[in-house]
């Protein structure tokens, strides 16, 4: 067991470097820093001179080493585009993205889940087929064509809620939150529906085969007839049992989640991590984009090693072997 | 003579095959293929079927501008089918050139990361080595993000290297480039699994034995074991390209507007959707909603279809 888990850790560590070197040489060798930080007029030696300063004539492994450094007291650099830390641009921003993927998330679990144990202790009822060829076209359907079709029906036609930024927020220390205003909270609605709309129709996908399969069991026979209610059986066995896979691939989901919140901010101009990164694919700022990568890189590696260690926890079998992984895209 | 019975035996091949007939007995998917092949047929004949020309400006007037959708307006005027947008522009005309556009960026990216996937995947599984540990450590770094994050970095870089004029001239194969570049990794380990399966089997050793190299083996002996499983892959693919490419465009980060595809019609029809103006972006959303359900449905069809296991 011990094994493994170091094992895993030290594969964690090795694509973080990767992802580092990457990160490292769009910042290093795309675009040119000093271009960045001086004006027209500053001469060739002038050039050279900061150059030496910075250190950018030093070897490129001693580079990478000053960079991962300060990349892990948190200095990325300055932005190309407004000049002001990385750090401190992206630190403005993770509230909203953390609390858009936050509500996007419960929306998933507290909808899909239910969804998904319905379809599969009633496969054949009406209800069931349609939520399934409904979810056949939620996956079809582009999370910005969703959001868009959203602002039109309950924004444009509806007037209901809002269809652009975060509404009033409150600031606690650095943290600004929509949770405790009434327009913070409309402001919410519509972009998690839409940030969570793809992952939903996977999660209940999932739980409703996992329940198909387990209601086939012995074991679910052997508690009907021991006369325990349905209740208990649908959800005290039959659920309990189909909540490993679901508490994986939910995990993996919310990488995923915070990733494809880059859509969801930009269709709702939500002021969030996503949008920022946007901005800087569109200008090509690329201490952002690499500050980006590095703490999306961490974020996934981090929930990969979590998920993995808790599958190992609670399913023996994997101990021995590699790792699960489940592709998503 | 001799062709026609030639095409009359690969018909028979063809129409007496297990594919065949799980295509037959499945409605959703028959339907599906005739939702595709349609608006992939409308498409590349939108020259000769499209009514108007939307994005030559001589042909354009800025009285004809934000028309509505013939059933909803009063005139009942047939020259604006599906209405027009703020520049006058036809939608129906657009929407058939857009779609047109997204299908080449679709087939070309899918067919790019097919052959670097499929290349990798040989090399991996035949040498084997430190080489397959390199590509193979590198998919799995690729794979811990999503496509759409991998397609944003390259354009990103690529917007980095080069001036913002030349990037829209480049622009289809910088987006080609980077969806293709996105999506490789699965081909390559699946491609990768079967060679390493196939190597060893009394075949390869004996076309080694003659003196084949291993570029023919890999390609002759080899390949035509994995066309199943690429194919499926491509066309779940496929799906997945086109809403990337309508993703990035969305964004702005893809193809400049000059030369809008379906997603830059959504963006564009987006940027005035406040004021009610919904036919602009509707109906690109319903044509590309429609593209890709089918593709997909066609994809999964088909991996049901050439598993053995569910026979």
């Amino acid at each position: 067991m011990l094994a493994f888990i170091l094992r895993r850790i030290l594969q964690s560590i090795a694509v973080l470097l990767t992802v580092g070197v990457v990160a490292f040489s769009l910042f290093r060798y795309v675009g040119d820093p000093i271009n960045a930080m001086v004006g027209q007029d500053t001469t060739m030696e002038q050039r050279d001179e900061l150059r030496t300063k910075l250190g950018l004539n030093d070897p490129a492994p001693i580079q990478f080493a000053r960079f991962i450094y300060n990349a892990s007291r948190g200095n990325f650099g300055l932005s190309y585009r407004t000049s002001e830390p990385v750090g401190r641009l992206i630190l403005e921003r993770v509230p909203a993205t953390l609390e858009l993927s936050f509500c996007a998330a419960v929306f998933i679990l507290f909808v899909g889940v239910p969804m998904g144990v319905y379809t599969g202790l009633y496969p054949n009822h009406w209800s069931s087929r349609l939520l399934q060829a409904v979810s056949l076209f939620g996956v079809s359907l582009p999370p910005f064509l969703v959001g868009i079709l959203l602002i039109l029906i309950f924004a444009v036609s509806l007037h209901w809620l809002p269809s652009f930024g975060r509404g009033e927020t409150v600031q606690i220390g650095w943290w600004t939150t929509n949770f405790l205003t009434w327009s913070g909270l409309k402001a919410l609605i519509l972009p998690s529906i839409t940030l969570g709309l793809f992952q939903l129709t996977l999660i209940m996908r999932l739980v409703r085969s996992e329940m198909l399969e387990v209601m086939r069991t012995d074991y679910i026979k052997f508690a009907r007839a021991r006369g325990l209610s349905n209740r208990a059986i649908n959800f005290g066995h039959a659920l309990k049992n189909t909540l490993v896979p679901v508490i994986t691939v939910f995990g993996l989901q919310l990488g995923s989640l915070i990733a494809f919140a880059v859509v969801t901010e930009t269709v709702f101009a939500w002021p969030g991590v996503g949008q920022l990164f946007i901005q800087s694919v569109q200008f090509s700022d690329i201490p952002v984009m690499a500050a980006y990568l590095l703490l999306i890189g961490l974020l996934f590696v981090v929930i990969n090693l979590v998920v993995d260690l808790l599958y190992s926890a609670v399913d023996p079998r994997l101990r021995g072997g590699g790792s699960v992984r489940v592709a998503g895209h | 003579m001799a062709t026609s019975s030639a095409l009359g035996g690969w018909l028979h091949r063809v129409t007496d095959s297990d594919v065949w007939w799980s295509f037959k007995s499945s409605p959703m998917t028959v339907a599906a293929a005739a939702v595709t092949f349609f608006i992939i047929a409308v498409a590349f004949l939108s020259p000769v079927l499209a009514p108007h020309t939307p994005f030559d400006p001589a042909t354009l007037s800025l009285s004809d501008g934000l028309k509505p959708p013939v059933l909803i307006s009063d005139d009942g005027d047939w020259t604006f089918p599906l209405g027009t947008d703020d520049q006058g522009r036809d939608i129906l005309s657009s929407i058939m050139y857009g779609t047109r556009l997204s299908l080449e960026v679709g087939f070309a990216s899918v067919i790019f990361a097919m052959v670097l996937g499929i290349a990798l995947g040989l090399v991996s599984g035949y040498f084997g080595g430190t080489i397959d540990a390199v590509i193979m450590r590198i998919a799995d770094v690729q794979l811990t993000f999503p496509a759409i994050l991998v397609a944003l970095l390259i354009d990103g870089v690529v917007r980095g290297l080069i001036s913002v004029q030349r990037h829209d001239e480049i622009a289809l194969f910088v987006i080609v480039g980077a969806i293709g570049l996105s999506f490789w990794v699965s081909y390559a380990r699946t491609v990768r699994g079967s060679v390493m399966v196939e190597k060893n089997k009394e075949y390869v050793q004996a076309a080694r034995v003659i003196g084949l190299s291993p570029v023919l083996i890999m390609i002759r002996h080899v390949l035509p074991n994995v066309t199943g499983p690429v194919l499926v892959i491509a066309t779940l693919n496929l799906g997945l390209a086109i809403i990337t490419e309508a993703t990035l465009s969305f964004l702005g980060v893809g193809l400049p507007s000059t030369e809008p595809s379906l997603g830059t019609l959504i963006r564009l029809g987006n940027e005035v959707l406040q004021s009610g103006d919904w036919w602009i972006t509707v109906f690109p959303g319903i044509t590309l909603a429609a593209l890709v359900l089918g593709v997909n449905l066609l994809g999964d069809w088909l991996r049901d279809a050439l598993n053995p296991k569910l026979r």
